[in-house]
């Protein structure tokens, strides 16, 4: 895999996932904080969201690994 | 009290296995060329089961077996991490617990030549030679745990004695691509050896070639097993529901019906609505299914048996998924697909290709998505074991490797322990968009106003 522009593609699928799970992060966070007794649905449905959105980046490194 | 006790077992058999570990290595080092087949890391292995925090230490023990006669076996000390990486997370003929083999019964498909049905112990395992035969039988050969054929028709197709296996990368065709051939020795010639035949086109290496295998490989010999455990595990919970209806859970009724109350409140109604109890079955299956399946390819004792990050098994279950939903959508499903409602005529010729399209994306997205998930989380607990060989230099460096083996095994414990989280929580995800689609196949018009 070494000089492979798929490397390059690798790393942008996870400045992807890092840029949407941050997103997803941040915004819990605020929503916890004006609502703090719905701490539970919120962090479920966080989880849940960053399942989806790293499923994407993820799809995307595995492309990668088939292009080589 | 006991917590010491446990602690001071972890750091015992850890070190214990490093030593056996880089003491093997180092002689590898010294032996290149050798044979090996004594094995003492077989100690160690059996006070693992033990203790339950020497996840991280698991792979690690296999991965020094594997290593190292990769480093001894074959003349060559270099450790490539992908090659070894790619090699534990795949579909092997033969179901090798660390340093013992367990044979598989083969069954081969070769249109010109018919049915060939044999134990794959008939290939003569090695176990220095990193699971390859050194026996063909019918132009079969085992090459490293896959069953492979030999090209060549000439080849003598009765049970024949050879030799070393090798792999080239070479360009195989007029457009220059590369890829790995391997090759068999016998009686002085290399015969170029090809593998079974896939259905996904050569994406994995692969594609239409001279030879079916339907054997039982390791994959469906796992399958198999979490098939008969999760059927033993339901029934005898049906029994007792049926025998005692109305009692508390007992036992693991207390773990399981959470669950099942879990994916029905929160999964299935929300989604669904009224006509949840029809897609209750489909949809538990799947989740105890996925769930199991993930967590059995996380052990690291049992072989590696990682069905869910095959992407055939995940693609099986997305087709599934695609039948149910498209056969139980109703009017209104179709109606959105073809002939949206609301949108002005000129919109629907964009919009029809792209949902014709989603019909078949949606479940595709599904399976590669867990697919990916789980790969991904094997392989990165994969290289961060074989960190310790690189570091090691497959046994020249032993001080090197000792340092390397404290930091990566601390490292594959912590990725371990996401990947439990990921094997559920990819489960779930699965589970609530095939409830979210069907729900979406099945919506009554009345939900429909409010949209448009």
């Amino acid at each position: 895999m070494t000089g492979s522009i798929a490397a390059i593609g690798m790393g942008l699928a996870a400045i992807g996932a890092g840029i949407g799970v941050g997103n997803i992060g941040g915004k819990a966070f605020e929503a916890i904080a004006r609502q703090p007794e719905a701490v539970g649905d919120i962090r479920a449905n966080m989880i849940l969201t960053a399942a989806l959105v790293e499923g994407a980046a993820l799809i995307a490194i595995l492309m990668a690994f088939l292009v080589k | 009290m006991y917590k010491v006790f446990k602690n001071s077992l972890f750091v015992a058999i850890f070190s214990v296995t490093r030593l056996f570990a880089q003491q093997h290595a180092a002689e590898m080092g010294a032996n290149a060329g050798q044979d090996t087949l004594a094995h003492s890391v077989n100690i160690p292995s059996g006070a693992h089961s033990a203790a339950e925090e020497v996840h991280g230490a698991g792979p690690a023990v296999m991965d020094a077996n594997h290593a190292e006669h990769a480093a001894g076996g074959h003349e060559e000390a270099e450790f490539k991490a992908d090659e070894a990486a790619f090699h534990h997370i795949s579909d092997l003929n033969v179901y090798s617990i660390g340093p013992w083999n367990l044979p598989l019964p083969c069954m081969l498909y070769a249109p010109n030549k018919g049915w060939s049905l044999f134990s794959s112990s008939k290939f003569g395992i090695d176990n220095a030679h990193h699971g390859s035969g050194h026996k063909a039988i019918d132009g079969y050969v085992l090459n490293h745990g896959k069953v492979m054929r030999v090209k060549d028709p000439n080849f003598p197709q009765t049970e024949v004695e050879v030799g070393h296996f090798s792999t080239r990368e070479e360009v195989i065709d007029e457009k220059g691509t590369k890829k790995d051939v391997s090759y068999v020795e016998y009686n002085g010639t290399e015969y170029a050896l090809e593998h079974q035949s896939t259905a996904d086109g050569g994406l994995f290496g692969g594609g239409i070639t001279n030879f079916y295998d339907f054997s039982i490989t390791k994959n469906v010999a796992g399958m198999f097993l979490i098939l008969a455990l999760l059927s033993w595990l339901f029934l005898s919970m049906a029994k007792k529901y049926k025998s005692a209806p109305g009692t508390a859970p007992t036992g693991i009724q207390k773990l399981i019906e959470p669950l099942i109350m879990f994916i029905k409140e929160e999964v299935a109604i929300p989604f669904i609505g009224a006509k949840h109890e029809r897609f209750m079955p489909l949809l538990l299956s799947l989740f105890f299914l996925i769930l199991a399946l993930n967590l059995f390819g996380q052990i690291p004792f049992l072989g590696g048996t990682n069905v869910t990050g095959n992407l055939g098994f995940t693609v099986v279950l997305a087709i599934i998924v695609t039948l149910v939903v498209n056969f139980n959508g109703n009017k209104h499903y179709w109606q959105h697909i073809f002939n949206m409602p609301g949108i002005p005529g000129w919109v629907k010729f964009l919009i029809t290709p792209i949902e014709v399209l989603s019909i078949f994306i949606k479940p595709l997205t599904l399976s590669l998505r867990l697919f990916a998930n789980i790969t991904a989380g094997h392989i990165v607990i994969l290289v961060f074991i074989s960190l310790i060989f690189m570091f090691g230099k497959s046994g020249a460096n032993p001080g090197a490797a000792w340092g390397a083996s404290v930091a990566s095994v601390l490292l594959a414990l912590f990725i371990s322990a996401i990947e439990l989280l990921v094997a559920f929580i990819q489960a779930y995800v699965f589970t609530l968009l095939t409830a979210s689609y069907i729900g979406a196949a099945t919506e009554e018009h009345h939900a429909h106003e409010a949209e448009h």
